[in-house]
């Protein structure tokens, strides 16, 4: 008789054991990155320039090198990084989850991503704008003129809703289409289906260089209709990890500021004088402690990746395919935007 | 076993079903409630609220007008009657052409045979999202482009943007028609009039042709379930092979196609929401859309659940009225 409820009993029994090992609320991150050896950070799954894996799966960009600096800085080897392709649906629940320790995901930093989402984002890594990119035969040169066209973006981002905004401003009817992805959504418009295509300036400049069948057919229209601050950002109630996804990135651009290289790091730390640049490289007062990482973390850092204007040149930059100028993206003692709080 | 241990048995019986039952409640409602105070540790708003709030993005086509200051549950609306928009011509082509592939399978004629087998075969051993990939890159890269549509009738154009026909609209704020729209070629490509688009074409004629194998399939096996000798007896009466599917065969298969078919109807429901992939916007690329603005995922991913839901709880109960009308009386 007693036979007949084991398995009853069996998965009342599971169930209880299911409730009671249902994720806790996760631990520090730093603790965790460092018991697991590697930084868990959520990418694009390809924007040239930012995030994109080469033929051999080796991922490199912006925000990929952000990552990596984070990782140089607190596991002392700057290959330690997981990444984790998003596309811009996942991207936040991924974080919200703990899938991921930070998302370096060319994400707009908005009020209600703030505020809404338990996020805190970092420092700006990137001045966007969203722009719009145009067949040259159209000889459209404004996007005030763009009345009637069918324009194609990609769902969830603040593309989509930017669009809407600019012209119901300007009182100017356009359809658009959109895609779940970003490849399906360009691959769409230079397939002809849309007369623009709209996102941020930085990855249409990539777009037209990379996947335009001719690029000279195809022109960036002059208009950015929005502001875009690129920016990492890590879960909220966890400040120590917070702390150091914002330091490091700013430890990058101050060294830039200060003239410390990728190439000249060593020299620095064996004979500089100058207190801010032997901060940087780890000569000078241990700022590292009150992160919770050793002395040379910045140092560790900057020999990765370089500092900020190495790594724009590199990725976005006259050095790359995109040969963006650097514009916004200069520091703000050359006429940009670019700003770190000081390191000290 | 004496009468009162069985009855003793059953009282157990009961009591351990209840507590099981309890206990799965138990279970899930510990699940939810820990999730959500997990999300509120993190700072996380969640609920519904945001649903009155304006969407902030715009709709390009379907039935419901929507534009960027209307609120989120009007934009969800949008989104599931684009969803039924395409999930009922495709059920009605799907259930066409499938009854007919089905019937050509058991055809005496060797070609015929043949082609509606390889037809089965190919189109159910692809994946729909494959399909659907292709479908779109194929009109991407046949049709004209939208700044040199082909004029196919006077009114009728035909390019990447879609086709564009004639369509009766109302004065601004009207409820009635009162005149035509004619499609007109302008810098961009053809405005006015009512546009099929490609996104929707594409959905649209993927799904039908997807379903159509399985239906097919679920055909034949309906008309072999049908005794030989009913044909024999309608040959006896001199009715002409048409007549005997149609008034002996088909009638009695029925009742095996009625059942596996509505199954295969839920499934085209749900295979809609693949739309997603090819830019037509249904309610899942709403819901997507939503996430990404205010990372409502739960909530946003409930509401996707409970409308299919319902919509498959419509069809089930559509579809078994149905069958009930089809049965043997005696059955019942």
């Amino acid at each position: 008789m007693k036979n007949r409820f084991r398995p009853a009993l069996a998965v009342a029994a599971s169930v209880v054991a299911f409730a009671a090992a249902a994720p806790a609320i996760a631990g520090k991150t730093l603790d965790a990155v460092k018991q697991r050896g590697t930084v868990k950070c959520g990418v694009t799954n390809g924007v040239a320039g930012f995030s994109a894996p080469d033929t051999q799966g080796n991922w490199s960009g912006l925000d990929v090198d952000t990552c990596r600096a984070i990782a140089a800085a607190v596991l002392g080897d700057a290959k330690k990084v997981d990444f984790v392709p998003l596309n811009s649906q996942q991207r936040f629940s991924a974080l919200q989850a703990g899938e991921i320790d930070i998302l370096a995901r060319n994400t707009t930093w908005t009020l209600t991503r703030d505020a809404s989402l338990g996020f805190n984002f970092t420092t700006i890594t990137y001045y966007d704008g969203q722009g719009f990119l145009v067949p040259k035969k159209l000889k459209v040169t404004s996007a005030k003129q763009l009345k009637n066209a069918t324009i194609c973006t990609q769902s969830g981002t603040t593309n989509e809703k930017n669009v809407s905004d600019y012209f119901r401003a300007q009182n100017i009817p356009v359809k658009t289409v959109v895609f779940e992805s970003f490849e399906a959504s360009f691959k769409a418009f230079f397939s002809g289906r849309c007369q623009a295509f709209t996102t941020d300036a930085s990855a249409l400049a990539g777009l037209r260089n990379k996947e335009a069948p001719n690029p000279d057919d195809y022109v960036i229209l002059p208009e950015l209709i929005s502001k875009e601050p690129l920016a990492p950002l890590v879960r909220r109630g966890d400040d120590e990890w917070f702390a150091i996804a914002k330091w490091v990135p700013n430890a990058l651009i101050e060294a830039e500021e200060f003239g410390v290289t990728q190439a000249n790091a060593d020299e620095l730390k064996a004979n500089s004088k100058d207190p801010a640049q032997q901060r940087l490289v780890g000569t000078g007062e241990d700022l590292g402690k009150l992160l919770g990482l050793d002395k040379e973390w910045s140092f560790r850092a900057i020999k990765a990746v370089g500092n900020y204007g190495e790594m724009f040149e590199r990725n976005v930059g006259p050095k790359s395919v995109l040969k963006l100028p650097r514009g916004s993206n200069n520091l703000w003692n050359k006429g940009g935007l670019i700003y770190a709080p000081p390191v000290r | 076993m004496s009468r009162e241990a069985s009855r003793r048995g059953a009282w157990l019986a009961w009591v351990v079903q209840a507590l099981l039952v309890l206990a799965v409640l138990a279970g899930a409602a510990w699940v939810v409630n820990h999730a959500l105070e997990v999300l509120r540790s993190r700072g996380v708003r969640s609920g519904f609220d945001f649903l009155t709030e304006p969407a902030g993005f715009s709709i390009s086509e379907g039935w419901i007008d929507f534009d960027a200051s209307q609120p989120f549950w009007r934009a969800f609306l949008a989104g599931l009657v684009n969803t039924v928009r395409a999930s009922v011509p495709a059920a009605i082509f799907s259930v066409v052409l499938g009854t007919l592939i089905g019937i050509g399978r058991l055809a005496p004629h060797v070609l015929l045979r043949g082609i509606c087998t390889a037809y089965v075969e190919l189109l159910r051993n692809v994946p729909l999202l494959v399909q659907l990939l292709m479908l779109a890159f194929a009109i991407a890269n046949l049709l004209p482009d939208p700044t040199e549509p082909v004029r196919l009738l006077p009114g009728v154009w035909l390019s990447k943007g879609g086709l564009s026909v004639p369509w009766p609209v109302s004065v601004e704020g009207g409820w009635w028609p009162t005149h035509f729209e004619w499609p007109e070629k302008g810098d961009f490509g053809v405005s006015g009039g009512a546009a099929l688009s490609p996104e929707y074409v594409t959905i649209v004629a993927g799904l039908s042709f997807y379903s159509a194998a399985f239906v097919a399939e679920i055909v034949r096996a309906g008309i072999l379930s049908v005794s030989q000798g009913q044909v024999l007896a309608g040959q006896a009466l001199g009715l002409t092979s048409v007549q005997q599917l149609r008034i002996v065969i088909l009638p009695q298969a029925l009742r095996v196609i009625v059942p596996s078919l509505t199954n295969q109807l839920l499934s085209l429901v749900k295979n809609s929401s693949l739309a997603v992939a090819v830019g037509y916007p249904e309610l899942v690329s709403v819901a997507n859309t939503t996430i990404g603005s205010n990372g409502r995922a739960f909530e946003c991913i409930a509401i996707i659940m409970a409308v299919y839901l319902l919509l498959s709880l419509l069809i089930s109960f559509g579809m078994n009225r149905y069958n009930a009308r089809v049965a043997l009386r005696g059955w019942r």
